[in-house]
């Protein structure tokens, strides 16, 4: 139970519960993307409002589990009056946390997502946000996955 | 021991199965996952492997390996006796007249594809129907959506009711002329549904259709007589029939088989080869090209063995009684919803939490010792027609007890108490 609580901590539930800035599309959102992973079934949808290179407002909509729900509404809160390139900094600490594919940044608040790492086949959940946020920014309309094409998940797949 | 004595023992041995015994013969279930004992409940995923078979497999590569039909050494020879014998013993499994129309490929959907390549094409025109139902796994879909390219024919899907049954009213109305061929799931792997196949069959064969059974989720767990049934093509896989992954059946009507095009071209289906032509041997060789799973299928006549040795009607009662223990058990948490509810089912139990999705149900049993199935299960047009994006899933096999349940219910208890 207890390393269960390291992935489910009170902060994640809480936004699970009660995510922020959810079912939101700001009013003169700039950058939209579109986040799916087909065998998981989460699908999300990130709108942002960008001027002169910071990010004024941010919005989601869709539906997961608790963790990629949670990643996307810490998520929204954070990068909010960031610039693009601090956001970009954010997502390279967070994914670097998750995957240990390079240095784990400093991610604040963020820091709650940690526990996921521990849990391969659901490190997919929680970066699903931040790549579709990624994918927004960057202005590019193909739908995101975070689902490898060789997944090292079995969840939800085949069968 | 006496002719009566035998007789009294094998009549025991069909009457209850003594699980404490079979779970003895399943070596991957004796270990323990997180800190807790392994729980199994994936089943309509995969299932594990008794000894018999694991040791069937070991023996084959230990003593009997060689390529079959093509030597004239004594190992040659006795693994294509091992092989052929496989052969007859799923002939015999299912009841098919001739082990001729039993071909060996990698699995159920290997098969489809199979008869949608070979026979679909052959077949197919522009505007026929082919029927299938709303609940098929996507093997047994997509690949007919194929075919559809490739032929001009047109796709038709006879819908569910709420409880997980096919429509029959439906099926009778979508029934016409047109309908050239009908993919029936014989057992539905995300709602457990058995359907009343024998019956659909009937109606079929009236409209002039021909009729694949997908047997993926039935061999197992029914008694399959493809005679009885009258069915063109009946598939499944080997490995949830608790033999090796990459071994599969597909039985088809010797006189369909026959006039059918090769599915693939090579070794093993030849008579005469030449530059010029080529002349394809007999069935079933004509459909395994190539050398195939010779270990695998060995492995399945094993697993069919060991089926036939603990009575298929012996397994078929203690998977009801789990069946109708864990509906209960599940249906008593509250906040559970049943999906799937049919009348008829096999003992496959999807559902769905209050206020959790199915990944997180997932990672918190798994966290107990628990293994079950969240996702779509391939059925995604099922999940669809009951409105949610996942399920989680128990699957029973032979090897599983109502302890088991109870702790798959006690870990969902776990699941409420951190989402509480
Ligand atoms: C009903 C059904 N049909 C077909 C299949 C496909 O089986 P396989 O993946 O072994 O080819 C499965 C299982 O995955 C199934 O449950």
């Amino acid at each position: 139970m207890s390393d269960l609580r390291a992935l489910y901590e009170e902060v994640i539930l809480d936004h699970n519960r009660h995510p922020r800035n959810f079912l939101k599309n700001p009013p003169g959102a700039t950058h939209h993307a579109h986040g799916f992973n087909p065998l998981c079934g989460d699908e999300f949808s990130i709108h942002l409002k960008v001027e002169d290179g910071v990010v004024r407002d941010a919005g989601f909509e869709g539906a997961g589990c608790a963790i990629s729900t949670a990643s996307a509404s810490l998520m929204t809160e954070a990068v909010k009056g960031k610039t693009v390139a601090e956001v970009e900094a954010l997502f390279r600490g967070v994914h670097g946390m998750l995957t240990h594919e390079g240095p784990a940044g400093e991610v604040g608040k963020l820091a709650v997502l940690a526990g996921v790492q521990e849990y391969p086949m659901r490190v997919k959940c929680a970066t699903l946000a931040w790549h579709t946020m990624r994918a927004a920014l960057e202005q590019r309309a193909e739908t995101v996955t975070t689902e490898d094409p060789i997944p090292n998940c079995g969840v939800g797949h085949a069968s | 021991m006496s002719a009566a004595r035998e007789i009294v023992a094998r009549e025991t041995h069909s009457t209850a199965l003594d699980v404490a015994q079979v779970r003895a013969d399943f070596p991957v279930l004796h270990q323990q996952v997180r800190g807790r004992p392994l729980v199994y409940l994936d089943n309509a995923a995969t299932t594990q492997k008794p000894r018999a078979v694991i040791e069937a497999l070991d023996r084959y590569y230990r003593h009997d390996n060689a390529n079959v039909h093509r030597g004239v050494h004594a190992l040659s020879a006795r693994a294509t006796a091992a092989f052929e014998g496989a052969r007859a013993k799923v002939k015999s499994f299912i009841n098919a007249r001739s082990a001729r129309e039993i071909v060996f490929v990698r699995g159920a959907t290997e098969a489809i594809n199979l008869v949608a390549q070979s026979w679909g094409r052959a077949n197919l025109k522009p505007d026929d129907e082919i029927l299938l139902m709303e609940h098929e796994h996507h093997s047994n879909i997509v690949p007919w959506q194929m075919l559809c390219e490739q032929t001009g024919a047109r796709l038709k899907v006879v819908p569910i009711d709420d409880a997980g049954e096919v429509r029959l009213d439906e099926y009778e109305r979508l029934l016409t002329g047109r309908v050239k061929l009908v993919g029936m799931t014989h057992c539905s792997n995300a709602l457990g549904t058995i359907n009343p196949v024998a019956q659909m069959i009937r109606s079929a064969r009236a409209a002039g259709a021909r009729v694949l059974v997908d047997g993926a989720q039935a061999a197992a767990h029914l008694p399959v007589d493809v005679q009885a049934l009258d069915c063109d093509f009946y598939v499944f896989s080997g490995h949830k029939l608790y033999a090796p992954t990459g071994i599969g059946v597909l039985y088809g009507k010797a006189e369909l088989l026959e006039a059918m095009p090769p599915y693939q071209g090579g070794g093993e289906m030849i008579k005469v080869v030449s530059f010029e032509k080529s002349v394809y041997t007999d069935i079933p060789y004509k459909f395994e090209a190539g050398t195939p799973h010779i270990a695998g299928a060995i492995g399945l006549g094993a697993a069919i063995d060991y089926l036939k040795d603990l009575g298929l009607g012996a397994i078929e009662r203690h998977e009801q009684d789990l069946l109708a223990y864990a509906t209960r058990a599940l249906a008593d948490v509250p906040g559970v919803r049943l999906i799937g509810t049919a009348r008829h089912k096999a003992a496959i139990v999807s559902f769905a939490l209050a206020g959790v999705h199915p990944h997180d149900i997932g990672t918190i049993v798994d966290h107990e010792g628990v293994a079950i199935r969240v996702g779509h299960h391939c059925a995604m047009p099922v999940m669809r027609r009951f409105g949610v994006p996942a399920t989680a899933r128990a699957s029973f096999a032979l090897y599983n007890t109502r302890a088991e349940v109870d702790a798959l219910v006690a870990a969902l208890h776990k699941v409420k108490e951190v989402f509480r």
